[in-house]
C-alpha cells in the first residue's frame, strides 16, 4: 500500500513534522508547537496546491538528505534554503519558492538553512502521519505528535499516503528579510528592574546564544538587573514572553515552550516579529524596540495581509 | 472576582486574582477558567490557571484584547459547588535510589529523613495547576517545617516519576526535564498518558492528591 515513501539518508539537525500547531492545552502542559515561521510554512504548503495548513518538513541549519521511491512527486522548498536535488547522479542546483517534480530514486539534499534558522519542505499530497490533539506537530519534549513525537532519524522510512497529480509548477518571488530591531511590548513585571535595566533593555545590543531551540531563545549581552524579586509565584508564560533569571540574561520563550515559569516578563514579542525572530541564527545581534497595545494590533494586521497577499500570488 | 485585566502582550489577557496564594484565590482562578472552557469562544486559543493568575491567549486574526477583556468581564461564573474534583492515590518509592535529596533536605531543614516522611505522606495535597510539562501537578501546601528552596544548581535532567519539594509545593516529574526541585523519591504511577486525548492528565486542577509509600519490590512489580 505505502508505495510511495522517502528514505532518509541524513536526518539533519532538528527535523521533525509541523503542521499549525495544537490549542487549547495550556492548561494541562502542552504549549502550541506548530511550525515557528508560521509564513514560510504556509507558502511552501501553497506552491504545493495543498491547503495552507497542512503538515510539512521542518528543517533547522542542515536538513535531511532523503531518497524518494514512488510515482512522480510535486515539492517545494520555503525559506532561505541551500539545496541539491540529485536526478541520477546529476547534481541540479534547488531554487526556493519553485515547485519541482520528484522521479523514482531521486533525491533532495538539503544542506543548510544559509543566515536563516528554519526551512520548510512539502509534497503535493499527504504524508502518512499519526495526529494528536488534531495536530501531526512533534513535541520531543512530551513525546507528542506524529513519530512518536521523536526527531526525525537517519535511515527511517516516510511514508506517503496520497499524491495529488495534475498540478503546474508554482512560484513565488520572495526573498526573506532578516530583522535586527525586535519590537516588543512591556511585560508584566517591568517594573521589577531597575531603572538602568530597563534602559539597557532598550538600549543596548543583545546577541542570539547557541543555547536556542524550538522551546526558547537565549540571549547574552547586558545583565538586567532585577530590584524587587528574582522569582514570581509561578504562571503561565506565552509565546514570545521574555524572562529574565536571576543571572540578568533574558530567554525568549519560542513555540514548543515549556507552559509555567517563575521568572519575571520584562517584555513580550509583538506577533507581528515572531517569524521573523525565531530565523535569528546564533550570533545574530538584536535590539529591542518598545511598542503600544494598539501599534502591535495595527503591525500585526499589515503583516499578515502582508502573508495573505504573497499565498494569493502563489 | 478578578482583580486586574491587563494585557500579555498583543494576543494574550492578563487575569491577576490577588497577590495571595491559597486555595480560596485558586479556586476563583478555576471557577473562572472552567466557565470560560464551557462558553467555548470563538477566537480564544488556549487558557493557562496558575495559583492566582490566568492567561487567556487568543488568536489575533479574530480578536483583540478590547473585545475579549470586555466578553471576560461579562462572564457568566459558575459556582463552586458545581466543581467536580477526584480524590487520587500516588504511590511513591523513598528507595535510596530515588531519594536524591533527602540527605541535602535534612541538613536544610534540621529534621530526620524519618520525619519528613512521616509529614510528607500525612499530609492531603491541593492541585492548584498542572503545566511546566505536560501533566506536571503542582502540589500544595506542605507544612512550614518541610518548606526548602530549589537546588541551587538546578539538575540538567530530573528522572521521569520524580517527586519533589520546593517551598510550599510538591510536583512529580512527568518526564524526565531540567528541573531544580528537592527530590525525595519516585513514583511508577502514569502521571500523564498521551494516548488518552480527552484526559491525559491523572491530576488536574482542584484535586486532592494524596501519597503514599511503597517498597522497593511493590515498586518493581507495580501495575496500574
Amino acid at each position: 500500500m505505502n508505495k510511495n515513501y522517502f528514505e532518509i539518508k541524513r536526518a539533519g539537525i532538528n527535523t521533525t513534522f509541523q503542521d499549525q500547531g495544537r490549542s487549547n492545552l495550556y492548561h494541562i502542559g502542552i504549549p502550541f508547537s506548530g511550525a515557528m515561521d508560521n509564513r514560510n510554512f504556509q507558502i511552501s504548503n501553497k506552491l504545493v496546491g495543498n491547503e495552507t495548513n497542512s503538515p510539512v518538513i521542518e528543517f533547522a541549519y542542515q536538513g535531511p538528505m532523503l531518497k524518494y521511491f514512488g510515482d512522480s512527486i510535486k515539492c517545494a522548498i520555503a525559506g532561505d534554503v541551500k539545496f541539491i536535488i540529485r536526478k541520477n547522479d546529476n547534481d541540479i542546483e534547488g531554487s526556493c519558492y519553485q515547485s519541482f517534480t520528484l522521479e523514482n530514486g531521486d533525491e533532495i539534499d538539503i544542506i543548510t538553512t544559509n543566515k536563516s534558522v528554519y526551512g520548510y519542505l512539502a509534497i503535493s499530497g499527504e504524508f502518512n502521519l499519526k495526529y494528536q490533539w488534531s495536530s501531526c506537530s512533534i513535541n520531543t519534549k512530551a513525546n507528542i505528535g506524529s513519530n512518536n513525537g521523536k526527531r526525525i532519524e537517519d535511515t527511517q522510512k516516510i511514508y506517503i499516503s496520497k499524491i495529488n497529480k495534475n498540478l503546474n509548477d508554482k512560484k513565488l518571488n520572495y526573498i526573506n528579510t532578516k530583522i535586527e530591531k525586535i519590537r516588543v511590548i512591556k511585560g508584566t513585571n517591568f517594573n521589577y528592574f531597575s531603572d538602568e535595566g530597563k534602559n539597557i533593555f532598550f538600549d543596548k545590543e543583545f546577541v542570539v546564544s547557541k543555547l536556542s531551540d524550538r522551546m526558547g531563545m537565549r540571549l547574552d549581552g547586558p545583565k538586567i538587573e532585577n530590584i524587587v524579586d528574582t522569582n514570581i509565584k509561578s504562571e503561565g508564560l506565552i509565546k514570545g514572553v521574555i524572562q529574565v533569571p536571576a543571572d540578568g540574561n533574558p530567554i525568549i520563550m519560542l513555540s514548543d515552550h515549556g507552559t509555567i515559569g517563575g521568572y519575571p516578563k520584562i517584555g513580550v514579542v509583538i506577533s507581528a516579529d515572531y517569524d521573523k525572530l525565531v530565523q535569528l541564527t546564533p550570533g545574530s545581534k538584536i535590539k529591542f524596540q518598545e511598542v503600544e497595545l494598539s501599534s502591535a494590533e495595527t503591525l500585526f494586521k499589515l503583516y499578515d495581509l502582508e502573508t495573505q497577499n504573497l499565498i494569493s500570488q502563489i | 472576582m478578578i482583580k486586574n485585566i491587563s494585557n500579555l502582550g498583543d494576543a494574550a489577557l492578563y487575569c491577576d486574582f490577588g497577590a495571595e496564594v491559597n486555595k480560596e484565590v485558586n479556586n476563583k482562578v478555576i471557577r473562572y477558567f472552567k466557565s470560560i472552557q464551557k462558553e467555548n469562544i470563538d477566537g480564544i486559543n488556549n487558557l493557562t490557571p496558575s495559583y492566582n493568575k490566568l492567561i487567556i491567549s487568543f488568536d489575533l486574526r479574530k480578536k483583540n484584547f478590547q473585545t475579549i477583556k470586555k466578553l471576560i468581564e461579562n462572564l457568566n461564573v459558575i459556582n463552586d459547588d458545581k466543581l467536580k474534583n477526584n480524590k487520587i492515590k500516588i504511590p511513591v518509592c523513598c528507595d535510596e535510589k530515588f531519594s536524591l535529596d533527602i540527605e541535602r533536605l535534612e541538613e536544610k531543614l534540621k529534621i530526620s529523613r524519618d520525619k519528613i516522611y512521616e509529614k510528607f505522606f500525612n499530609k492531603e495535597f491541593f492541585c492548584y495547576m498542572t503545566g511546566f510539562i505536560a501533566g506536571m501537578p503542582f502540589l500544595g501546601d506542605l507544612e512550614t517545617e518541610l518548606r526548602a528552596k530549589r537546588l541551587e544548581t538546578p539538575r540538567v535532567k530530573v528522572p521521569k516519576g520524580s517527586v519533589g519539594l520546593t517551598e510550599q509545593f510538591a510536583n512529580v516529574y512527568t518526564f524526565e526535564s531540567p528541573g531544580g526541585w528537592n527530590i525525595i523519591g519516585n513514583t511508577p504511577s502514569v502521571i500523564f498518558d498521551s494516548s488518552k486525548e480527552n484526559n491525559p492528565n491523572l491530576i488536574n486542577p482542584g484535586d486532592t492528591v494524596t501519597f503514599e509509600q511503597i517498597t522497593k519490590d511493590q515498586y518493581n512489580n507495580y501495575n496500574e
